[in-house]
């Protein structure tokens, strides 16, 4: 039984993995991808077989960073501040981040409805930047992180009241493959 | 007298939506009732236009149906019904019977006439006071060709309209906006344009990434907007003729938004975040020349230029809240014009000069307001779960702004309302649609 959850545990490793976009940070040379190689759907077959571990698949997945790690950040009401359980989760971010040299992170910034459009752009700018800002502090070079604020417009949680406000208000950090070429 | 009479009605615009205007009656005909804040329309009759040529008839009653909407969408007039004429003119040129349209207390009296040849339309009109039982105005003929023949109703509305308020007009004008769809979490946006009054909707682009706030150039020609198509928000450049586009290429920075048209049509101003630190910018699209216009620590965005250029209306969050600042269209020292309770987001500065309408965000509201330039005079005009966004007629009479309603089934809607907080009401989009930008009057 262990063998068929771990297969399908990879599958959608390698799923998730092949939906992250990998013309995400565009065609341009830009030197984000200079230090990257050979990233991307392979990332599943890690050679150490160390799969299954926590029950959660492999520690040096995607799906791992974003499920037993966790990919995001919560913040209050018109603030980037990070709280201190956003820093314990960031803590848990950088450590995966700084091991699996081989992926890139888009941070996305996010806000809740409460605002007018162009301002929480601004803002959800200000949160992802907190974020970045608190990983390279723990040594994830900011060269492999890159920030994106989509404002109010991608809410998770679609109810109009201070539950769903507060899932709303975070800052993602996007695991994407590195291969640019 | 029409002209004075309107003015009239346009006059209390100092009036807070919720205060009642005092009554306000005059003696002889042109009634004017105030009571409530509610003003009493203008009666107007306008039998339908005739139709000079064979084949016509359907244009012409169409026509004449654009013209009354247009009017009584104002919330200025009131069109008396067909079935009260007494009488209607035999022809374009049979002399007026202004008995029997006073009879039926019409105070203005359109008369029109319709040629098609071809693909070729004409239309003429003429306006009369019944009461002095004079044309107002000389009669006037546009000629274009059918397939636009709705601008030749609001051509001719326009000028009724400004004829009898002294105001020029604004519906001949069309509005670009975001059309959305699909469930809240995971909504398709799409850029469309439309007449003022919803019709003639077409896509301008494709629903495949995220668009924001579209702004229409200063003669209606272009439209700049913010595009997440590169995978990240960049500034578009989009021609409305051949819907053709182009990214601009902004000051570098993590996210480039928020942009306007110089009043030339020749300069973007727009925001750059970079490092979490939003500033506004201005780039020459001749040249690729960039100037930076703040240099803040905080959030400066959705930037706004006074008519003439010389100045920038914008947001800042650098007092601790959103608040609305006035600085040189070159930069510099800006002053704060916002001081009233809350937060003050996307000033827009009236095509006339003298007010900056906003979005207002205070005790669990917001609202959408005007203010003098120099921030006095506040006064809200809309209060609802979530308003804003707000954009001018061309003749600064009239916002289109964005009202959401709120829950998971909730959306946004067009919405219009003119500057006295009277005549609140949504615009017809087919479906969910938000940010609006109003453009000028054809020509």
């Amino acid at each position: 039984m262990n063998k068929y959850f771990t297969v399908s545990i990879l599958a959608a490793a390698l799923a998730l993995s092949a939906c992250t976009r990998p013309d995400r940070f565009g065609s341009g040379a830009d030197g984000l991808g200079s230090d990257i190689a050979g990233a991307g759907a392979g990332a599943g077959f890690d050679q150490s077989g160390a799969i299954g571990q926590s029950g959660l698949g492999n520690p040096d997945s995607p799906e791992y960073f974003a499920q037993a790690i966790g990919d995001r950040v919560l913040f209050q009401i018109d603030q980037s501040t990070l709280t201190s359980e956003a820093m314990a989760t960031l803590d848990g971010q950088a450590q995966w981040l700084m091991t699996n040299t081989d992926y890139l992170a888009v941070i996305e910034g996010h806000a809740d409805e409460q605002g007018t459009r162009e301002y929480n752009v601004a803002l959800g700018a200000r949160r992802a930047n907190a974020a970045r800002e608190y990983l390279i502090s723990r040594g994830v070079p900011s060269s492999r992180l890159r920030t994106i604020s989509y404002g109010k417009e991608r809410p998770i949680a679609t109810c109009s009241d201070a539950s769903c406000y507060a899932q709303n208000r975070r800052a993602v950090t996007v695991i994407a493959a590195g291969a640019l070429s | 007298m029409l002209t004075r009479t309107i003015a009239l009605l346009l006059a209390p615009l100092v009036a807070a939506t919720a205060i009642p205007a005092p009554a306000l009656a005059q003696d002889g005909p042109l009634r004017i009732t105030i009571s409530e804040g509610v003003i009493e329309p203008l009666p107007f009759a306008v039998p339908g236009f005739q139709a000079e040529t064979a084949g016509a008839e359907q244009i012409a009653a169409d026509i004449t149906r654009v013209v009354a909407q247009d009017l009584t969408g104002t919330g200025l007039f009131r069109e008396i019904p067909a079935t009260s004429f007494i009488s209607t003119p035999a022809s374009f040129a049979s002399p007026v019977a202004y008995p029997d349209w006073r009879a039926i207390n019409a105070q203005a009296l359109i008369t029109g006439a319709v040629a098609v040849s071809g693909d070729q339309l004409t239309v003429k009109f003429r306006l009369y006071d019944v009461f002095t039982g004079a044309e107002l105005g000389e009669g006037l003929q546009f000629t274009g060709t059918t397939g636009g023949w709705r601008r030749m109703g609001h051509k001719v509305a326009d000028a009724v309209y400004s004829r009898i308020t002294g105001e020029s007009g604004y519906f001949d004008s069309r509005v670009v906006f975001v059309s959305e769809s699909g469930p809240k979490d995971n909504r398709a946006r799409r850029l469309a344009i439309m007449d003022y009054d919803g019709e003639n909707r077409q896509f301008l682009t494709d629903s495949a990434s995220l668009v924001l706030a579209p702004r229409f150039s200063p003669n209606g020609d272009r439209v700049l907007y913010t595009s997440y198509e590169s995978g990240f928000p960049r500034i578009n450049l989009l021609d409305v003729a051949s819907v053709g586009r182009r990214q601009i290429t902004t000051v570098e920075g993590e996210m480039a938004f928020s942009p306007r048209f110089s009043k030339d049509g020749g300069a973007v101003i727009y925001s750059v975040s970079t490092g979490g630190n939003t500033d506004i910018y201005r780039t020459d699209l001749n040249s690729g020349a960039h100037t930076r216009l703040t240099s803040a620590p905080s959030i400066e965005t959705s930037p706004s230029l006074s008519p003439d250029g010389s100045q920038i209306v914008f947001e800042s969050d650098r007092s601790g809240t959103q608040q609305l600042y006035v600085m040189s269209a070159s930069g510099g020292e800006p002053r704060r014009i916002s001081f009233g309770e809350g937060r003050y987001g996307s000033p827009v500065w009236s095509p006339r000069g003298d007010l900056i309408a906003f979005t207002k965000q205070n005790a669990g509201r917001f609202h959408i307001g005007v203010m003098r330039t120099d921030g006095s005079e506040e006064r809200l005009l809309t209060s609802s779960f979530l308003d804003e966004s707000p954009t001018w007629a061309p003749n600064g009479r009239v916002l289109m702004f964005t009202r959401e309603t709120q829950g998971a089934s909730g959306g946004p809607q067009l919405h219009s309302v003119d500057i006295s907080g009277r005549n609140l009401k949504p615009v017809p989009t087919g479906g969910f649609s938000s940010d609006a930008s109003w453009g000028p009057l054809q020509r």
